[in-house]
């Protein structure tokens, strides 16, 4: 196990820049997620990591070792790829011990160690099977058991359960997370679903057209995203985003379409008249008396909760509700967000305003 | 919703006309498309295999209706001693042929399958003695190998490494060594396509995954390519096998089986007896001698070919 450090980490294909200037710390044993939408680069920088990329410029290191110039198959990492890449002709035993056996490791090592990962990722009665025998999440966890049988110092997931059905993804999350709390290795895990960020990483790294976006704890990332980008990106039904201009006269509102008011807990300072945008997260609103008026277009109860959505001033916003409201599409409400847990961006520049 | 239930009991109840039959049902009709390829393969495959083998019993020769005679033909050809070295140059000749032309298919398909400026190009430069016409190729061969004008000769008599030209198509060993470097260079473009295109199927996050495992080149080639590729090599060696074991054009064009019947294949002794001799019985006897070789290789690949217990499985993917 070893830290790794990302340090100003630049990529370009010919002329074009795909990465600009990327720095990521990585602490020993923690569980990193890069996340971001596609294209974004977040696959090309785990593969720079691993060695399958040239670096442009800038230095990855591992443990305190730059591995710039570093071989892969001597950088220490294990990767799972999205689509496993098991070795069709050989068995899982083959396929787990396949690292072994090219590093001249005797018969009885190998076979003590596959047994071993075998273990831990209940694969023992399918050793003797060939991946076409295997079902979709069996292939996925010899994939990650030829990771373990070589007890590396980062493992590297790229986008490891695209491939797997809704339910098995999310069998596969908590398994792979347990995977990490035993192992305790350090993990670089590349998806681009918000949900398998938030819920696996230690750290996650929003990523964004080559660059950083935020980094930070999955909580941190949600209750305060440093700009629009990760509001929008971070948190399922995404947030809602309305424009218009803060209003400071006595209290601070926020003017929103079609002069809407809706309420800040304070307005950041000489603020008045700026043309921002507001952020509201569905779970934040509530049905007040003093809430703005809208109305529902259409519901869908999933039974924990229900989604509505609604027209306010003019624009579609999504409110969730644990409660169970007999509303009807065309019904008038009053929506009333949570002022303490509003989101106040600069309509320029994206970034947050309010502390 | 109700009457959708009904059409089903009619075709048994229809009028048993050949249309309505047509129509609806699939046995009788999947016959009737399957005549066209049957009456092909009958005429055009069976019935010519038949009767040179029948030929083969009878003394027919051109101009001559034959008798049967049993098996006088084969005793014949085995005290035959030209047929006996027909037989070995044939051996000799598919077996040399192949391996060089697996060999060096192989090579040009991984050099082609790698990143490399106007490949597009060279791909399409290697196909070239595929696409010409063998019997132009030979002629192309037979001056490069002629004993006056040979451009080898000319040049290494330039380069002072040699005195005299080389007698390429007038000696035995050297008529040998043309004929199967000519057929060499015909049969490769076909070996390193077919390969190239089994070598595209391999995804290359298995050379990713084997690198990260610790994998050289070598290792990559020798536990990741190789084992993947042994169908396509399997399939495509077979018929490169049967195509050589078979060949006609390129030695009759250059050598006609000479010096001294070296270069005589089965399949131009075959013809020579036959059509130059007009023995149609002999020389079809040559001919269905070449059957139990052929069957041999067909053996071979087909337990070769049977899929490896990896291939096996449903796939799901």
């Amino acid at each position: 196990m070893s830290s790794v450090q990302i340090r100003d980490v630049r990529k370009s294909f010919g002329n074009f820049e795909v990465l600009h200037g990327v720095t990521i710390p990585i602490e020993d044993g923690q569980f990193v997620v890069l996340v971001g939408p596609s294209g974004c680069g977040k696959s090309t920088l785990l593969r720079m990591l691993a060695g399958l990329e040239n670096i442009t410029s800038g230095t990855i290191s591992i443990g305190d070792r730059v591995v710039n110039n570093v071989q892969p198959k001597e950088r220490d990492i294990a990767m799972v790829f999205q689509n496993y890449a098991l070795y069709p002709h050989m068995t899982v035993a083959d396929n787990m011990g396949f690292s072994l056996k090219l590093r001249n490791a005797s018969a009885d090592e190998i076979n003590k160690r596959v047994k071993r990962a075998a273990e831990i990722l209940a694969l023992s009665p399918l050793l003797d099977r060939y991946p076409r025998q295997l079902s979709g999440g069996q292939r996925q966890r010899v994939a990650m058991g030829r990771a373990i049988v070589r007890d590396p110092q980062v493992f590297l997931f790229d986008e490891p359960l695209s491939n797997l059905d809704a339910k098995l993804r999310v069998a596969m999350r908590t398994e792979i997370k347990e995977l990490h709390q035993r192992l305790k290795t350090t993990t670089v895990y590349v998806t681009h679903d918000q949900i398998e960020a938030m819920t696996m990483a230690d750290k996650i790294v929003v990523m964004h057209d080559g660059i950083v976006e935020q980094m930070g704890t999955p909580l941190e990332l949600y209750d305060k995203p440093d700009n629009q980008f990760v509001a929008g990106f971070i948190g399922s039904p995404a947030m809602n985003f309305l424009k218009g201009h803060v209003r400071v006269n006595g209290v601070a509102t926020f003017e929103g379409p079609n002069g809407v008011k809706l309420p800040l807990k304070t307005a950041p300072t000489a603020s008045d008249g700026r043309p921002a945008v507001y952020g509201v997260r569905p779970e934040h609103f509530t049905i007040a008396d003093d809430g703005a008026e809208a109305e529902i277009i259409v519901v869908e109860p999933t039974g924990s909760e229900t989604q509505v959505f609604a027209k306010l001033g003019g624009e579609q916003v999504v409110a969730v509700f644990r409660e169970r409201h007999q509303f009807n599409p065309g019904d008038k409400v009053r929506l009333k967000p949570d002022p303490s847990l509003v989101h106040l961006f600069d309509d320029a520049t994206g970034k947050r305003m309010n502390a | 919703m109700a009457d959708v239930a009904i059409p089903r009991a009619k075709p048994q109840m229809s009028e048993d006309n050949a249309w309505t039959r047509l129509k609806h049902n699939r046995n009788w009709l999947g016959f009737w498309f399957m005549v066209p390829a049957m009456a092909f393969l009958i005429f055009f495959l069976a019935y010519p295999l038949g009767l040179g083998i029948w030929l083969s019993f009878t003394d027919t020769r051109i101009g001559r209706v034959g008798h049967f005679i049993a098996t006088e033909n084969y005793e014949w050809l085995w005290d035959d001693s030209i047929f006996w070295l027909s037989v070995f140059n044939t051996l000799l000749y598919t077996f040399i042929a192949s391996a060089f032309k697996f060999a060096i298919g192989l090579y040009l398909a991984l050099l082609l399958n790698e990143h490399m400026p106007f490949k597009a190009m060279l791909r399409a430069m290697v196909l070239i003695p595929f696409i010409v016409p063998t019997v132009l190729s030979a002629l192309a061969f037979w001056w490069i190998f002629d004993s006056q004008f040979s451009i080898i000769s000319w040049s290494l008599r330039h380069l002072g490494l040699i005195s005299q030209n080389i007698n390429f198509l007038g000696d035995t060993t050297w008529a040998r060594i043309c004929v199967i470097f000519a057929n060499v260079w015909r049969g490769v473009p076909f070996v390193a396509i077919t390969l190239l295109a089994g070598l595209q199927t391999v995804s290359p996050s298995l050379y990713e995954a084997a690198t990260l495992d610790g994998a050289t080149r070598w290792q990559n080639f020798r536990y990741i390519t190789y084992p993947l590729l042994t169908p396509i090599i399997a399939v495509v060696m077979t018929f490169s096998v049967l195509f050589t074991f078979t060949d006609f054009q390129l030695i009759w064009a250059m050598t006609r089986g000479g010096p001294v019947n070296a270069t005589h294949l089965m399949a131009t002794l075959s013809y020579q007896r036959a059509i130059i001799a007009g023995q149609l019985g002999e020389g079809a006897a040559i001919s269905s001698a070449m059957i139990p070789f052929l069957l041999a290789a067909i053996m071979v690949s087909w337990f070769g070919l049977q899929r490896r217990k990896w291939q096996q499985g449903e796939s799901n993917d």
